[in-house]
């Protein structure tokens, strides 16, 4: 059963994350910091997000190649 | 997001996936037993209908603020995910996704593979290897589809463009009976994964509570940001590659190369 809920697991793990988990704790970052920003400083910050996701692309992509060129 | 986009979006990312799993089930068929192959592709429809049926409908009881939250967090990690392998692909730092390639490898490894039945299956690796195919393809079309419309709360037109997608690749596989190489696949993934990172963020943000200037039409500025950013760094990472002095893209056949 155990082994069963690991691989299932894992199959999700993969599904959404994928090979980089950091680009997804950005992304859950960002979403956490708009939230705080917008309810509790009443900023509106739709910049926020976008600037986040470019961001962790960019070094999700820098790791993938470093040491490759 | 009119009905137009919705459509055409859900349509070219399912289109992607049904091309993948027609090569492996074409790589059954033809090698194995249309039968079995036939029972395994039915078989995973059903999975998926049941998905579509059970997920759909339960999404839509969420408040839209919180749907659009979740949803847009997944989607955008989603869309990352596509992005960063097509950017990879497009500079040369990862082989090109490559049909013909893996459709020979499944041919052998299905000439390879024992004959044999089991549960009323005359061909129990042929059922196995067109269910897995469908069904994990299928996953993503599905996840696509309802994300999509259950974010605009409208699941049918969703449902539209995904099925069309299916039938059109069925379609065309059934009377090339190959696999589509000629597909411009990574060009059309890295589309959709514009797209995705694009409504993910958008929604995303909204599910926090934020106000887009403009509202929706604020999607005109976020596409095309995103879209620029990402050619931006598929044209930095190949002058980086042009400089590089060895090949280093992952060969064809190794597990990376071909997720």
């Amino acid at each position: 059963m155990s082994r069963w809920l690991r691989s299932f697991g894992a199959f999700w793990y993969d599904f959404i994350i994928g090979d980089d988990w950091r680009g997804a704790a950005m992304v859950a970052a960002g979403l956490a910091l708009t939230a705080l920003l917008v309810h509790v400083a009443h900023v509106n910050a739709w910049w926020l997000l976008p600037v986040c996701v470019l961001a962790a692309l960019g070094w999700s992509l820098r790791r993938a190649t470093a040491g490759k060129s | 997001m009119n009905a137009v986009a919705l459509v055409l979006t859900v349509f070219v990312a399912c289109a992607v996936e049904a091309v993948e799993a027609l090569t492996i089930v074409l790589a059954a068929g033809l090698t194995r037993e249309w039968r079995s192959t036939f029972q395994g592709m039915a078989a995973a429809l059903v999975v998926l209908a049941v998905v579509v049926a059970a997920v759909g409908p339960a999404l839509t009881l969420f408040p839209l603020g919180v749907l659009r939250l979740v949803v847009g967090a997944l989607l955008a990690v989603f869309g990352l995910q596509w992005l960063r392998k097509a950017i990879l692909r497009a500079s040369g730092y990862k082989d090109l996704h490559d049909e013909a390639g893996i459709y020979q490898r499944e041919v052998a490894a299905a000439q390879a593979a024992a004959a044999g039945g089991r549960h009323g299956v005359r061909d129990w690796y042929a059922f196995t290897l067109s269910f897995k195919g469908v069904l994990l393809e299928g996953l993503e079309v599905v996840f696509i589809a309802i994300t999509f419309g259950d974010n605009q709360r409208n699941l049918g037109l969703a449902a539209l463009g995904a099925v069309a997608a299916v039938l059109v690749v069925a379609a065309v596989g059934v009377a090339a009976r190959s696999p589509l190489a000629r597909v411009p696949e990574n060009t059309m993934k890295f589309a959709v994964g514009v797209m995705l990172t694009s409504f993910g963020t958008f929604w995303g943000a909204e599910g926090a509570g934020v106000s887009w200037p403009g509202n929706d039409a604020s999607l005109l500025g976020v596409i095309p940001l995103i879209a620029l950013a990402c050619a931006g760094y598929t044209l930095l990472l190949r002058r980086a590659r042009a400089a590089a002095p060895l090949p280093i893209a992952v060969p064809v056949g190794s597990e990376e190369a071909t997720r």
